[in-house]
């Protein structure tokens, strides 16, 4: 740790222990330093959830605004797009349900959460170096965490109760105008958090390959969860990671 | 058109409404129509009603559907609401009169009221699905409807069905396909105490008013009509004994209107919403404009190299695994 101290003395280096990081995160040493970030499980799981939203965001931006309603064209047409969206629905709920299980623990709240949020400023500059250290997800990508998770429960829920075809006898018609409006809210919201989650996958280079071939350089590490990539520098990986969980 | 008329239709017989006569068409927007019909309206004289159901049978009848053969649970509705092939129903309902004592058996036929402001056809997402015409009636195409069910929620008297056969709505059309050859709907044409009259809205209002009059005379002072003000009134009106409680038939919304949660998920949320999401990706434009690409440097990668070259549990990177330089 004193090394690293040397290289980079404006900011405290925070302690780190084993439960910075996650079953499959592991070191890589060759010419180049590369950390694999995600299972190859993880990434399907990601994958499966992300077609389904988009999926998703099709289908109901369809029936949201008539000026949209040319997408059921993309489904063969508005009873069929009716008919699907639900059923991806419930795939999403599923699928979510895999990576909320996977990824919760290191999304919960940290110290240097509330230090990085103050300074989102910086964080917008790509000023890294006034940042405080982070580990595997910062409060931006915790942030669409949860409000993701969030947003999924608030839409199946509010989605099963306008559910024409198999549930248009659990609400009551007052109840379902509730359910519709909250539905289609949260749907914009969630929408809005999926361009801020796509946007800043583009915008910090070399993140795309975590969630294509599971692993991102030493130095994205370095440069974006450096806590992370002291853990691992200082462990290399998680005990309890079987051979069998290889990748 | 004249109250209950219903001349011969000879072979030659024009369609007198058509998609020009289209004033609203949901998600979708019409031109003025070049010419306005005559408002019409079909007046439902409750106090009249002998509750016989031949209006019900006369729906059936026109418009070629069955009704599964229901369950008798005690009361005389029958079925027990309306259905995809019911698009019209008696209600009844016994109600004692806490001014006299006496018992009022009160039917009313239920049934599509064809607002003036049709909150089916403001929630409906599918373009073409509900239309209006400019003489007041509301229709459902139902090669356009697609089946979500919106509209069961923008209605504010709950009359929309969904079939479970086709996922397709259906509701009372005031038989626009015989108001379009200058007949009045069945109901009407089978009601055999002229409860139930067609013709136009002007006619049919001072008709009521006779109506009322007569009412008024026998002691039923609160006699009225109703052609509800909240949804631009109705093309569908009632003469009610008990014009001040509206609720006691059945249910009749006291002062029906387009649910404000409706007009906000049609309004604001709509609207807003696009330009939420229209915000949310201009604003990644322009970021991605002024701050350029967040990219990791030659000095990161070096840095991560000192950070982690004695790093225990690191393996060995496969040699053709190496990240470009």
């Amino acid at each position: 740790m004193s090394e690293a101290a040397i290289h980079d003395s404006r900011r405290p280096v925070p302690p780190v222990s084993k439960k910075d990081l996650d079953r499959g995160d592991r070191l890589l040493l060759g010419r180049e330093v590369v950390v694999n970030r995600y299972t190859r499980w993880a990434r399907i799981n990601h994958w499966i959830t992300a077609i389904s939203l988009i999926l998703l965001a099709l289908t109901g931006l369809a029936l949201f605004h008539p000026s949209l309603y040319w997408l059921t064209g993309l489904f063969g047409g508005g009873q069929f797009t009716r008919m699907i969206h639900p059923w991806i629905g419930v795939v999403l709920f599923f699928s979510f349900a895999g990576l909320f299980v996977r990824f919760f623990r290191l999304n919960l709240p940290a110290r240097e959460d509330a230090q990085w949020t103050a300074r989102i400023g910086d964080v917008l500059k790509g000023n890294e170096e006034k940042l405080p250290e982070i580990g595997k997800y910062n409060a931006g990508q915790k942030f669409v965490f949860w409000a993701m998770s969030i947003l999924i429960v608030t839409l199946i829920i509010s989605g099963l109760g306008v559910w024409e075809e198999y549930f248009s006898d659990l609400l009551t018609i007052p109840q379902r105008r509730v359910a519709v409006l909250v539905h289609s809210m949260a749907a914009v919201a969630i929408i809005c958090v999926w361009i801020v989650h796509v946007y800043a996958a583009f915008w910090v280079q070399g993140t795309l390959s975590a969630m294509t071939r599971g692993k991102v350089t030493g130095g994205w590490a370095w440069r974006h969860h450096r806590k992370w990539l002291r853990a691992l520098a200082a462990y290399g990986q998680r005990d309890d990671v079987t051979p069998g969980d290889k990748r | 058109m004249t109250i209950n008329v219903n001349p011969p239709v000879a072979a030659d017989t024009q369609q007198q409404m058509g998609p020009q006569d289209y004033i609203r068409r949901s998600a979708s927007t019409v031109p003025e129509p070049a010419r306005k019909l005559e408002a019409v309206a079909k007046l439902i004289d409750v106090s009249k009603c002998i509750g016989c159901k031949a209006c019900q049978s006369a729906c059936l009848e026109w418009n070629d559907l069955r009704e599964e053969v229901g369950v008798n649970v005690g009361v005389y509705d029958n079925p027990h609401d309306l259905t995809p092939n019911t698009l019209t129903l008696m209600r009844f309902t016994e109600w004692v009169n806490d001014e006299n004592g006496n018992l009022e058996w009160l039917i009313r036929k239920d049934g599509c009221m064809h607002c003036s402001d049709p909150g089916c056809l403001k929630a409906c997402p599918a373009p073409g699905a509900i239309v209006q015409y400019s003489n007041g009636v509301v229709d459902f195409v139902k090669e356009n409807c697609i089946g979500c069910g919106y509209c069961v929620q923008g209605c504010p008297f709950n009359i929309p069905r969904i079939s479970k056969v086709d996922n397709r709505a259906y509701k009372c059309t005031l038989c626009s396909d015989r108001i379009a050859v200058g007949q009045g709907p069945a109901c009407a044409k089978a009601c055999p105490t002229k409860a139930i009259v067609f013709g136009t809205k002007e006619e049919m209002k001072a008709h009521a008013a006779n109506r009322i009059e007569d009412l008024k005379s026998r002691g039923f002072a609160n006699a009225g009509l109703y052609d509800p003000p909240g949804v631009g009134g109705t093309h569908v009106m009632y003469v009610l004994h008990h014009a001040d409680k509206p609720t006691i038939y059945a249910g009749l919304p006291d002062n029906p209107r387009i649910s404000p949660v409706v007009e906000a998920w049609k309004g604001v949320t709509k609207y807003a919403g696009l330009a939420l999401m229209g915000v949310a990706a201009a604003a990644g434009v322009v970021h991605m404009a002024i701050s350029g690409r967040n990219r990791v440097t030659v000095e990161d990668d070096d840095e991560a190299r000192r950070l982690t070259a004695q790093a225990p549990g690191a393996q060995p990177l496969d040699p053709d695994k190496e990240p470009m330089a």
